[in-house]
This record gives structure tokens, C-alpha cells and sequence, in this order.
């Protein structure tokens, strides 16, 4: 669980806090936001993905099933 | 409920694997698959066994361990019973992680539900829905099999398919990798539906549907589209609904070109001469379940109505090029936008490895790790069921005959009682034991099996189960 509060933590961070002066609804703010937080998602997944991606890949052979 | 009759469902799953070894000698997949099934074998001496849940797990042929989800009633119950399964098996690939370390050997094990490897081999995801045997099967198999080649608009997991340089994404896992409409083989022809018939129930009554065609689904709601809108057209066809001939003339070729069509407005040639979209063919099989749905009064009946307002809204997120309306319900939707944001990010070609391996770990069950689980933590991946839920289907069986299997399962185990079951039998093995025989599939309250369960635990002590045990 420490490390699902990690992540949340971390999205709290990159969400930015909309200035007092700017409508919470501007479409630029709305898009800054929505862009933060698909970036802090992109990181979280760029952690947990293997760093060989083609080992990765070429490895995963399986026999044919049912 | 009370106006409809109740349905037998499950979901059989075959996972494939995938390990990286940091340290010590490489193994091959079906060693790696022979690790994760000790844990099974210790518990209960045999690769191919019932679980106190009503489940059984198993080292299927080429590898592959497999669960079969306990025989459901309840929707919702199949989707838990279907995520406690990935759990389940995770937990013993983290086991076998453990025993490679002793050994020497630093590996990650991977547990993948899907449907194709990096070299094209498949394995699948078949569902059992039971259907009543009166009348012939030709009468359901005519509309489910158009029904079946273009469910994918609305259960598809979504496949990057590369062939050297060239992508393709796919609506469908399974699509390429079906041969026949209807046949009783899976392995050599693989047919969308199997005939095959093995009730596990009274012969004279019912028969199972084995619909070998979808895909494995990670997300929930997809789950539930895929079991939820085959279940309304199975009722549909039951209560004797008149439905007009929508037969494909091809629906080997069919199924691929939808699956490559994720518009769903390429012509299919019908059998009856002229052409219908794949669109068309959902909208027409909709409205056909709505109307039957509103006539036996469950439209608005959870989760039907769920079934009837997702079905429709993704159909017209296609229609109108607005596939945002379920980018966080729809399958081959949500793994479609995250693929185009990794790509996007880091200015990836389509065919990039990345974004192969992406596709790969998308279906990882993995619980901190997996991507689907990462999805729902940021509020892009919906869920219906519970964690609490999904746990307590680690374990406890729903109220059919899974209930009577598993108490059966978990009495002899703490008494640590030789036993045989399948799905309809249960039997102690020693000379005094009868076999009890459990035919009808909704029952889950029987004196045999209560007297049987009483006899065990007169017998000795209960032992207390290891920590973590599989059942």
C-alpha cells in the first residue's frame, strides 16, 4: 500500500493548484492539468516496465494452448 | 430476477508467462510454468486441482496454467471470480519466484492474461453460458455466430500487431486465430463455438454453450459487456424472440476484417446475398435485446440496464467518432489511448518495441505492477467489483453447486482427507466413501454433501492451513 500512497503523492505533486486570478474552467488550465496528470501516469508506468523492452518482447514465446 | 430464469456462467482463462532471469541459468517456459505449479502440487498433490473457492487450476496443455472460474449466477460474481482467478495465479508466480531465488536463480515472473505471444501463438478465454436443450441449437447458433464475430466492437482487448515494420492495431486478440463457426475441436480447428457437449449437468435439460472466441478482458466493464451482452441475446433467443437472418457469408474472413476495422463500417457479406457493418449488426442485435429486455422486465434491473447503456453508448462513440465516451470502459479503447500517449511521449514509431512490450505488460495481473491495476488507481480503468469483493472470491464459492465443491474441498483439506472431485462428483477416497453425485448446477444446499462434510470433520482435529495456502 505504501507505494499506491507513493504514487498518489506523487499525482498530487504534478497536479497543478490553478492561480486564485484564473477561471478554474479556462480550457489552457483544464488542459495543463489533464497533461500532468497523463505525464505523472507515463512515469508511473515507465517504472514498472522492464528496461529491455526487445528481451522483453522476443522472449515471451509460448506453445499453443487448449 | 424472479421473472427471468437464472443462468450457469463461467470463464475458463489460459495465461501465458513470461520470466527475465538477472542471475543464473535461463529457464525454458514450460519450466517456468512446472515452478509456479509446485505450490499446487504440494497443496494438492496434482497439477489439476479444485479450490476451496469452487475453481479449478491447472497445467493445461503447452504450459499454460489455467482457472476456470466456479459456476456462476450472478454477473458480477463471474467478474470477481474471474480477477480472483489472476490473483490466484499471481500469487503463485510469486511463490515460484521465491523457489527460483533459493535455487540461485533471480527472475521476474510475468503472468500475462491474453491471447497471442510475440510468435503468434494463441490460447484462449472460453466462456460457458448454460442454455436449455429444447429446441434446436441451430436456432441459437444462426444470430450467436454473427453476434460473436462482431462482439469485438464492444469486448476486443485491442492488439498491436507487427510484422516487420508494419503495425496494425487490432480490435481483437483472438479474431486471427479462429478457423471454423462451429465445430466440436478447439486445438486444431478452433471454431467460434464448440459444440462439444459436455453439460456437467442433466443431459436431458441443458446443454453448455462453449464460446471459445473472446478475448481475455482485463478491464471489468469490458468483462462484463463481453458476458453480459451474450447472455441478453442468449435469453433473447430462449424466450423464442423472432430475429432476422443475419448470417455472414464468411465468418472466418468476416471476424479478421472487423477486427481490423475499428470503425466498425466495413461491408460483410451476408449469406443471404447484399452486405451489413459490423456496426449495423450490434445496433440491430441491440435493440432487439432492449426490446426483449423491457418486455421481461429487466432493463432496469442491475446490472442489465448497466449491460443495455454501455452496450449502446459504445456503439455510438463508434458511430460518431467519439471512442472518448468509453476510454475508460472499453478495452481495445483504453489500451488504444495509452498506446498513442506512450508512443506520443516518447516519439515512438508504431511498430516500436516499447510499445509491443507496452501492449504485453497491459495485460500483466500483477496487482502494484500490472497496467489495467495502475489505470484504475488514476481513475481511467472503471471497476464494478470491489478489491474486498475479489478477495473473498479467493476463497469463498457462490451460492450454486460451487458452494457444496467448495466447503467439500476446504473440510477435507484442514482434515487433510484424500479426496477426488470434478465438477459434479465428490468423493473421499477410502473404501467406506460413496461418491456424491451433484447434477443439478444450481443447487447449493444438499444433505448428501452436509452429511459428507459432517463425516470429515468427525473423523479428526482440524489442521490449520499453511499461510497462504492456494486453497
Amino acid at each position: 500500500m505504501s507505494e499506491q500512497q507513493k504514487f498518489t503523492s506523487r499525482r498530487d505533486d504534478a497536479a497543478p493548484e490553478p492561480e486564485p486570478a484564473v477561471p478554474p474552467a479556462a480550457p489552457q488550465a483544464q488542459h495543463a492539468e489533464r497533461d500532468a496528470a497523463l505525464d505523472s501516469l507515463l512515469d508511473e508506468i515507465d517504472g514498472v516496465l522492464e528496461t529491455n523492452a526487445q528481451e522483453f518482447v522476443h522472449n515471451f514465446v509460448q506453445k499453443g494452448g487448449q | 430476477m424472479s421473472a427471468v430464469d437464472r443462468r450457469i456462467i463461467g470463464i475458463e482463462t489460459e495465461f501465458g508467462v513470461n520470466a527475465t532471469f538477472r542471475e543464473g541459468p535461463r529457464l525454458a517456459p514450460e519450466e517456468v510454468a512446472r515452478y509456479l505449479f509446485r505450490k499446487v502440487v504440494a497443496w494438492g498433490r496434482s497439477s489439476n486441482v479444485f479450490l476451496s473457492n469452487g475453481s479449478r487450476l491447472y497445467l493445461d496443455v503447452g504450459s499454460h496454467p489455467e482457472y476456470a472460474t466456479a459456476e456462476c449466477v450472478d454477473l458480477l460474481d463471474v467478474l470477481a471470480h474471474d480477477k480472483a482467478g489472476e490473483l490466484i495465479v499471481q500469487d503463485l508466480a510469486d511463490d515460484a519466484e521465491q523457489r527460483l531465488a533459493e535455487e540461485g536463480m533471480d527472475a521476474t515472473i510475468y503472468v500475462l492474461k491474453n491471447n497471442v505471444d510475440s510468435r503468434g501463438n494463441s490460447y484462449g478465454s472460453h466462456e460457458n453460458y448454460l442454455i436449455r436443450r429444447d429446441g434446436r441449437l441451430e436456432r441459437v447458433t444462426d444470430t450467436l455466430v454473427p453476434f460473436l464475430v462482431t462482439r469485438q466492437l464492444v469486448s476486443g482487448a485491442g492488439r498491436l500487431h507487427v510484422v516487420g515494420e508494419r503495425a496494425t492495431y487490432l480490435v481483437s486478440q483472438r479474431a486471427d486465430h479462429m478457423w471454423e463457426g462451429l465445430s466440436s475441436a478447439t486445438t486444431r480447428s478452433r471454431p467460434i463455438i464448440n459444440t462439444r457437449d459436455e453439460p456437467h449437468a442433466d443431459p436431458e435439460r441443458y446443454r453448455r454453450l462453449h464460446v471459445i472466441v473472446g478475448d481475455s478482458t482485463m478491464s471489468q466493464t469490458t468483462t462484463l459487456l463481453r458476458i453480459g451482452t451474450t447472455d441478453l441475446v442468449l435469453r433473447m433467443l430462449e424466450a423464442g424472440t423472432i430475429v432476422p437472418d443475419l448470417a455472414l457469408a464468411n465468418p472466418v474472413q468476416a471476424i479478421r476484417d472487423v477486427s481490423r476495422d475499428p470503425t466498425g463500417r466495413r461491408p460483410l457479406a451476408r449469406q443471404r446475398g447484399g452486405t451489413i457493418t459490423a456496426l449495423d449488426m450490434q445496433r440491430e442485435l441491440l435493440e432487439l435485446a432492449s426490446r426483449y429486455a423491457a418486455g421481461a422486465g429487466i432493463a432496469d434491473t442491475a446490472p442489465y440496464d448497466q449491460v443495455l447503456e454501455l452496450w449502446d453508448r459504445t456503439l455510438h462513440a463508434i458511430d460518431t467518432d467519439n471512442l472518448a465516451l468509453v476510454d475508460t470502459e472499453v478495452e481495445w479503447v483504453m489500451k488504444k489511448s495509452l498506446l498513442d500517449s506512450y508512443a506520443d511521449r516518447h516519439g515512438l514509431a508504431p511498430h516500436d518495441e516499447r510499445l509491443q512490450q507496452l501492449d504485453l505488460a497491459w495485460h500483466d495481473v500483477h496487482p502494484r505492477r500490472g497496467l489495467v491495476p495502475i489505470l484504475q488507481r488514476a481513475g481511467r480503468a472503471r471497476t464494478l467489483v470491489d478489491d474486498a469483493r475479489v478477495a473473498r472470491a479467493m476463497h469463498e464459492p457462490p451460492q450454486t453447486r460451487a458452494r457444496l465443491r467448495g466447503d467439500f474441498v476446504r473440510a477435507a483439506q484442514e482434515h487433510r482427507r484424500d479426496f477426488t472431485c470434478d465438477w459434479v462428483h465428490l468423493k473421499l477416497n477410502d473404501a467406506a466413501s460413496r461418491t456424491v453425485v451433484c447434477k443439478d448446477p444450481f443447487v447449493s444446499v444438499d444433505a448428501r454433501v452436509e452429511e459428507l462434510i459432517a463425516s470429515i470433520r468427525a473423523g479428526s482435529a482440524p489442521h490449520t492451513e499453511r499461510p497462504g495456502s492456494v486453497g
